[in-house]
């Protein structure tokens, strides 16, 4: 993943005085970390981008190459398998967030997790083991427009959170525009995403009042959707892949970022702190 | 079932307590109908045991045909909605075949445009509300997006009743005792006043020399 340092000689414990030097940032971070810096001229290359959704459908032109596409089933009580999936898209959806993505970042690998089509039943267990797997492929970034009001599945899904935050694995969810208590958004080891109403892709606010952490463009935004056609669209559910997008292109500037460091970029370049593009 | 529900489940008239609360289904899509100026509004329930949607209530088109109608629990937009506790609004539908065949199994008809947004009552998805065909000619607004999540708020403790309504139906009428008392209550309350006076103060008599 091109980290500037080798990660074998990093302190993992504790910091002997010893090692200081070792772990210096380089000083390529400029005094003041803008767009141009984070991203410019960033296509997205060399990033893997999952999209846990309702699957992604084959050949969309405002889509492309889907590199990988899986299928996450199981009977209840079965341990879900993660199969090749054949079937494409069951509703449309993951379509238009890999077509968002795609349109941010024109070079970026784009993986589908298919977590939906099997039943509602056990759903919830589907989408658990969609995202595992995901985290263990190493991908960069992980699109999940998607949440569960289970309880029972909030304690697994913040170590899947964390353990994907301490293995360089972005983790972009939407956040619930509803009074409810939903995960993994709101997890802090996420980066959990609203709607703002402007129709700039580009434009992203970092929330200083979180749960909610960042807004991007979710308002009537022209999707790909099924059969090669598109759809306007409305919700947080396509904010988040605006916000994906922007984390693939900061990641393949930036490979050596940590998700911490990530979020710390998004910050400093959300237009309402000292963006560009206000 | 907890014994304060049970109670309740009587006490409310459990025989006639699933009426009421489909009235109050029906009247809260025919205002969200009205409210948004939309041509179609419904509420699914979700049917655990079936795994499937089913079409609880119906404003506007389609009203008199599809109650009672199911659909798969997690394909086409109802399905995305339940299953990702996501709302989700599309305008300018394109009319692609296995698209226009999966919202018409799910409207009665294909619609331009739709907003669905998922049924939450505490930890439960209990269905999803959908409205249909508002007109195109503003900008969607988040606020809007909003008022439809109010819709949502009170449709779900409406289907939260009728779930309720229906356990406790269930109940009653798998217990012999409890279905005579069930069953004594709604005749009771179908009475002319002066009949319902009288079995009423039998029912007081009754109860004084029965009770301790």
């Amino acid at each position: 993943m091109g980290a500037e340092h080798d990660e074998e000689e990093l302190p993992a414990w504790s910091l002997p005085t010893s090692a200081v030097e070792g772990i210096a940032i380089p000083p390529t971070w400029p005094e003041r970390v803008d767009r141009e810096w984070a991203f410019g001229d960033s296509t997205g290359k060399r990033v893997r981008v999952a999209i846990v959704d309702s699957g992604v459908e084959r050949g969309h032109p405002l889509v492309g190459e889907v590199e990988q596409a899986v299928v996450v089933s199981g009977a209840q009580g079965e341990e879900p398998t993660v199969d090749d999936d054949e079937q494409g898209d069951a509703c449309g959806h993951g379509t238009a967030c890999a077509g968002i993505v795609r349109s941010l970042a024109p070079e970026c690998t784009l993986v589908s997790v298919r977590v939906l089509g099997s039943g509602w039943t056990g759903s919830g267990r589907l989408l658990v083991a969609g995202l595992r797997w995901a985290i263990e492929q190493g991908v960069e970034v992980v699109n999940m427009s998607l949440s569960t009001t289970k309880r029972e599945l909030a304690a697994v899904l913040h170590e899947l959170a964390d353990t994907a935050y301490f293995n360089r694995t972005l983790l972009v969810a939407s956040a619930h525009n509803m009074p409810v208590e939903s995960f993994p958004w709101r997890f802090s080891s996420v980066l959990s995403v609203g709607s703002h109403e402007l129709t700039d892709p580009l434009v992203y606010f970092y929330n200083p009042a979180p749960p909610v952490e960042f807004f991007a463009r979710g308002l009537e935004v022209d999707v790909p959707w099924l059969g090669g056609t598109s759809v306007r669209s409305t919700g947080n559910s396509f904010a988040t892949p605006h916000i994906t997008g922007i984390c693939a292109l900061i990641r393949s500037k930036h490979p050596e970022l940590t998700p911490f460091q990530v979020k710390s970029v998004l910050h400093l370049t959300a237009n309402n702190i000292r963006g560009t593009h206000a | 079932m907890p014994e304060r529900e049970l109670r309740d489940a009587v006490a409310a008239g459990v025989l006639a307590a699933e009426a009421g609360h489909r009235e109050l289904l029906q009247s809260i899509v025919e205002v969200a109908r009205a409210i948004f100026g939309a041509r179609a509004s419904s509420i699914f329930l979700l049917d655990e045991e079936a795994d499937e949607l089913v079409f609880e209530a119906v404003a506007g088109e389609g009203a008199e045909s599809l109650i009672g109608r199911r659909l798969p629990s997690s394909t086409g937009i109802a399905g995305w909605v339940l299953v990702t506790r996501q709302p989700l609004v599309l305008a300018d539908v394109e009319q692609d075949p296995r698209f226009a065949r999966d919202v018409a199994e799910a409207t009665g008809y294909v619609p331009k445009s739709l907003m669905a947004v998922p049924l939450l009552h505490e930890e439960e998805v209990l269905g999803v509300l959908q409205v249909l065909d508002r007109p195109q000619k503003e900008r969607f607004s988040l606020s809007e997006m909003d008022l439809l999540g109010l819709f949502a708020n009170q449709a779900a403790i409406a289907l939260d009743l009728l779930g309720r309504a229906r356990r406790a139906r269930a109940v009653i009428e798998g217990t012999s005792a409890l279905g005579a008392v069930a069953h004594l209550a709604a005749t009771l309350d179908a009475l002319p006043t002066e009949r319902r006076e009288a079995g009423l103060a039998l029912l007081v008599q009754l109860d004084h020399v029965l009770g301790p």
